[in-house]
């Protein structure tokens, strides 16, 4: 397992940008996905960079959190830096099996500290919130689908379409339900019902060709993080099955008592993931899954035990051909004034960056035109060897 | 839409077949729907009726608390509790086996709790339903939601439960046609509130209180400092909005002025206590000495009645005025509200100090409201309601009431966030959400009654009942199924 995050080895990956993209096997628009799967996972509520991967080996973590120092004493480490929270075990064997890349002290353009404001740029990708309207990977969806026979299928699996979904590119979404079916005969006769709704006849066709690849899950919702991982799985390991898909989780605005909550959502996570990548099965080989938050937490404990909204948080990218085993970092320090705003891990890697470059490398992308297409108006360059040449 | 559809769907809850169709009143949609502020009752008897539960949430967090210290009853809780997908989060709700396996781990007397817990949340659910589905007003309970819904409060936190209810009831229901800073007051400094942000257990890091422990060598586990959750969401999303023009610095100090703000029956400082009119307790021991400044403005020491000061004076500042205009307007008129229609209402906010009834009749006056094509997506509790009213449901099970809510995806009381539900079309207008509608109109169609279907489409949408729709209605083969298709027209679905 190797370790890079000094701010040289991340200098040096910026500087041979140009020759990284020529390096790529083939930059096809037209050929579309093929049989690539890409998994976005989002966590809302912020989720706390510095307890999903805890630098350990920075002398001024233990003055920050010594009420948590003792989870990670026996955690899994990435080198001698990072310490993996130990409710991200199976993640932790990922990154140990070289197949999960962290990335940390990464955040969106955003500076300030509200998480609706901060979830809509992270969804839009856009540089101010609300600006705009639809999300990036809609776009990406779209940027696929140009020149491609037939448009890709994109999923949420969630009751509602998440904004990052959003927009001009069809998609649909899926999740349990306990409700009895309808019958044949009035489904029939609500697609006449819609034939001439120029928005719900679209929504109704997709819905029942979601409905028809589900076929018939036993699950009543998504509350159980493993079964939701399968069934996401099991909506895009087959041939005609969606390629981008997106899944959301809450539960990380550990404004109080942050160890027992943290440890909590983590654990869900872990198993969301582990769940998903043993449903892809063989196609694992061909799915990446990345992990994102709108923003990071506050560098200090708070007085109730927590953590208030703060800047620079962690990502994970994993994935069957993932270069994985590393940390990603231009380590930003935690003394006072190494902290953003003096209460805050501070942002050195632009989380857009890392977004952008990782889904262009996977699905084959020209990465400085993925970049303009799904996050717009920066000036940061995608970030390069996310995965094995 | 006909006035007299808009006046009915747009505004209000739809046509109840219980009701009728409003007969002569609907001649004049305006004066219809300025009737209900007369006809609306704040504290009908339903909800006067409903049993007084506070000392329950002083307990469940005292014994949160002292489960906490027990590290085998900690890991069980952390093991089972509180799923943490974003949907449905710490679903306690669900009367599904993972629900069952999970409380099965837990300390007995927790779950006991979690159950009593529960079953109020659940009665309360009701109760709101219920009094909707049998008022006069149907309008202005649709402004009871409104508000509820922008002090957003939710259940996943433990002790939200028995406080949710009451919070709407009490601190939002007598004042949605009364002044806004009244409600802010009542809203934010409720116990649910309380809770919900975390500021019952925020501490001034220079009260009494902090500074003794602090001299014992106090325990690390134990709350100790400023929480400032509370303060940046009353700032972002109750009053001024995310572009308000406040600093961090103004998070702070609201924060620091909030303190003492908690919730009765707990903790050592509990003794201290003194009650408030909102059900709240203040603590002087725990609230952080000396004046505060808020956007400029300077609050001299003042224990409880300076956050009281600062929240009224949030209440008056003119971008809470544009905040507040641009939601109501938006929920009324519109995903993308017409300018003209914010710029009216923010005027009348400003004009008469925040008074909502004034606010209400503008919108009612305003031309803007009443534009023809429907402009809104039915959210799912709108929806729900409308199909029960429409179908002369008026009361229903309990359970089957939660369970309906949960499977369309609104509970009450359970939004993702303190934004509260989303109030635009993309967020509901969803593939998988088309679905759960026509379930459980298939379902709700087949208990009621199924007679007179195509006279009562036409109460329902006076003057607005698409040609398609009808010919579909008419070639159902049963009037259950007329009515179910009914329920899921695009009629029902839009407003």
């Amino acid at each position: 397992m190797t370790t890079s995050f000094d701010r040289r080895s991340l200098l040096a990956g910026s500087l041979v940008l140009g020759a990284g993209s020529m390096a790529l096997p083939r930059l096809a628009f037209a050929q579309g996905a093929g049989s690539r799967n890409l998994l976005f996972v989002l966590l809302r509520g912020a989720a706390d960079g510095m307890a999903m991967l805890a630098p350990v080996g920075d002398p001024g973590f233990e003055a920050l959190r010594g009420a948590s120092l003792a989870d990670y004493d026996s955690a899994p480490r990435i080198g001698s830096f990072f310490a993996v929270h130990p409710a991200l075990a199976e993640i932790a064997k990922s990154a140990q099996a070289g197949e999960a890349l962290f990335v940390h002290a990464a955040a969106t353009s955003y500076r300030e500290r509200s998480h609706f404001d901060g979830q809509n740029l992270i969804e839009t990708g856009g540089t101010a919130p609300y600006a705009t309207k639809d999300g990036w990977l809609n776009r990406l969806a779209a940027l696929i689908n140009e020149g491609a026979p037939a448009p890709l299928r994109a999923l949420a699996i969630a009751q509602a379409v998440p904004l990052a979904l959003r927009g001009a590119a069809p998609v649909s979404n899926y999740a349990p339900s306990a409700l009895p079916q309808a019958s044949e005969d009035l489904m029939a006769r609500v697609s006449q019902l819609y034939a001439a709704d120029g928005e719900l006849g679209p929504l109704w066709s997709r819905a029942l060709e979601t409905k028809a690849m589900a076929g018939d899950d036993t699950m009543r919702n998504l509350n159980d993080a493993r079964a939701a991982g399968e069934l996401a799985a099991s909506l895009m390991r087959d041939a005609g099955g969606a390629r981008i898909g997106m899944i959301e989780l809450g539960g990380w605005d550990t404004h109080a008592n942050q160890r027992g909550a943290f440890a909590r959502s983590a654990r869900q996570l872990d198993a969301l993931l582990a769940a998903y990548k043993a449903g892809m099965g063989a196609g694992w080989a061909d799915t990446m899954v990345v992990v994102a938050t709108e923003f990071g937490r506050t560098a200090k404990l708070n007085g109730t035990g927590g953590t208030d909204h703060g800047t620079a948080s962690a990502a994970l990218v994993m994935g069957g051909a993932v270069r994985g085993g590393r940390v990603v970092a231009d380590w930003p320090g935690l003394a006072d004034a190494q902290l953003y705003q003096a209460r805050d891990l501070a942002p050195t890697i632009a989380l857009e960056s890392v977004l952008a470059g990782a889904v262009a490398e996977h699905l084959r992308l020209d990465p400085a035109r993925a970049m303009a297409r799904l996050f717009p108006g920066r000036s940061d360059a995608p970030l390069t060897g996310i995965v094995r040449a | 839409m006909s006035p007299a559809s808009i006046a009915l769907n747009r505004f209000g809850y739809g046509f109840s077949a219980k009701a009728g169709a409003g007969g002569k009143a609907m001649d004049d949609p305006r004066r219809f729907l300025l009737r209900q502020f007369d006809a609306f009752d704040p504290a009908p008897a339903t909800i006067a009726a409903r049993l007084d539960t506070r000392a329950k949430t002083g307990e469940m967090l005292e014994l949160l608390r002292r489960l906490r210290q027990d590290t085998r009853a900690l890991a069980a809780m952390e093991q089972g509790n509180a799923p943490a997908m974003a949907e449905g989060m710490a679903d306690e709700m669900r009367g599904d086996n993972p629900r069952a396996a999970a409380l099965a781990g837990l300390p007995p007397e927790y779950r006991e709790k979690l159950i009593d817990a529960r079953r109020v949340l659940v009665d309360d659910i009701a109760v709101r339903v219920n009094v909707t589905l049998s008022s006069p007003a149907p309008m202005v309970e649709r402004l009871v939601h409104f508000w509820s819904n922008h002090f957003s409060v939710s259940v996943g936190k433990p002790g939200t439960q028995f406080e949710a209810g009451p919070h709407e009831f009490t601190a939002i229901r007598p004042h949605v046609l009364g002044r806004f800073s009244d409600m802010l007051k009542a809203a934010v400094l409720h116990p649910a509130m309380l809770i919900y942000l975390d500021q019952f257990q925020s501490i001034g890091p220079n009260a009494p209180f902090a500074q003794r422990r602090a001299q014992r060598g106090g325990d690390q586990q134990r709350p100790r400092g400023l929480n400032e959750n509370l303060a940046r969401e009353v700032l972002e999303l109750h009053t001024l909005g995310v572009d308000g023009g406040y600093r961090q610095a103004d998070v702070t100090e609201l924060a620091r002025a909030l303190t003492g703000w908690t919730v009765p029956g707990i903790g050592r400082a509990g003794r201290f206590a003194q009650g408030q009119p909102s059900g709240a307790a203040f603590v002087a021991l725990v609230h952080e000495p000396g004046g505060r400044s808020v956007l400029g403005r300077s609050y001299p020491a003042g224990e409880a009645g300076q956050a009281l000061a600062i929240l009224d004076d949030l209440a008056a500042h003119p971008a809470t005025a544009r905040h507040i205009a641009n939601k109501f307007a938006r929920h009324f008129a519109g995903d993308t509200p017409p300018p003209a229609l914010v710029a009216r209402l923010e005027e009348d906010f400003l004009r008469s100090g925040g008074d909502l009834a004034s606010l209400t009749r503008t919108l009612i006056d305003a031309p803007e409201a009443w534009t023809e094509g429907p402009v809104k997506f039915r959210t799912p509790f709108e929806w729900l309601v409308a199909a029960l009213r429409l179908t002369g449901t008026d009361t229903l099970p309990a359970q089957r009431v939660v369970g309906a809510l949960t499977q369309l995806g609104q509970s009450p009381w359970r939004a993702p966030s303190p934004a509260g539900y989303d109030d635009i079309a993309a967020s509901w207008a969803g593939p998988d959400a088309l679905i759960r509608r026509v379930e459980l109109a298939e379902r709700i169609a087949r208990n009621a009654p199924q007679d007179g279907v195509i006279a009562r489409a036409e109460a329902a949408f006076p003057g607005a009942l698409g040609e398609g729709t009808l010919t579909q209605l008419k070639r159902a083969e049963s009037g259950q199924q007329a009515l179910a298709l009914l329920l899921v027209s695009p009629e029902m679905m839009r407003r």
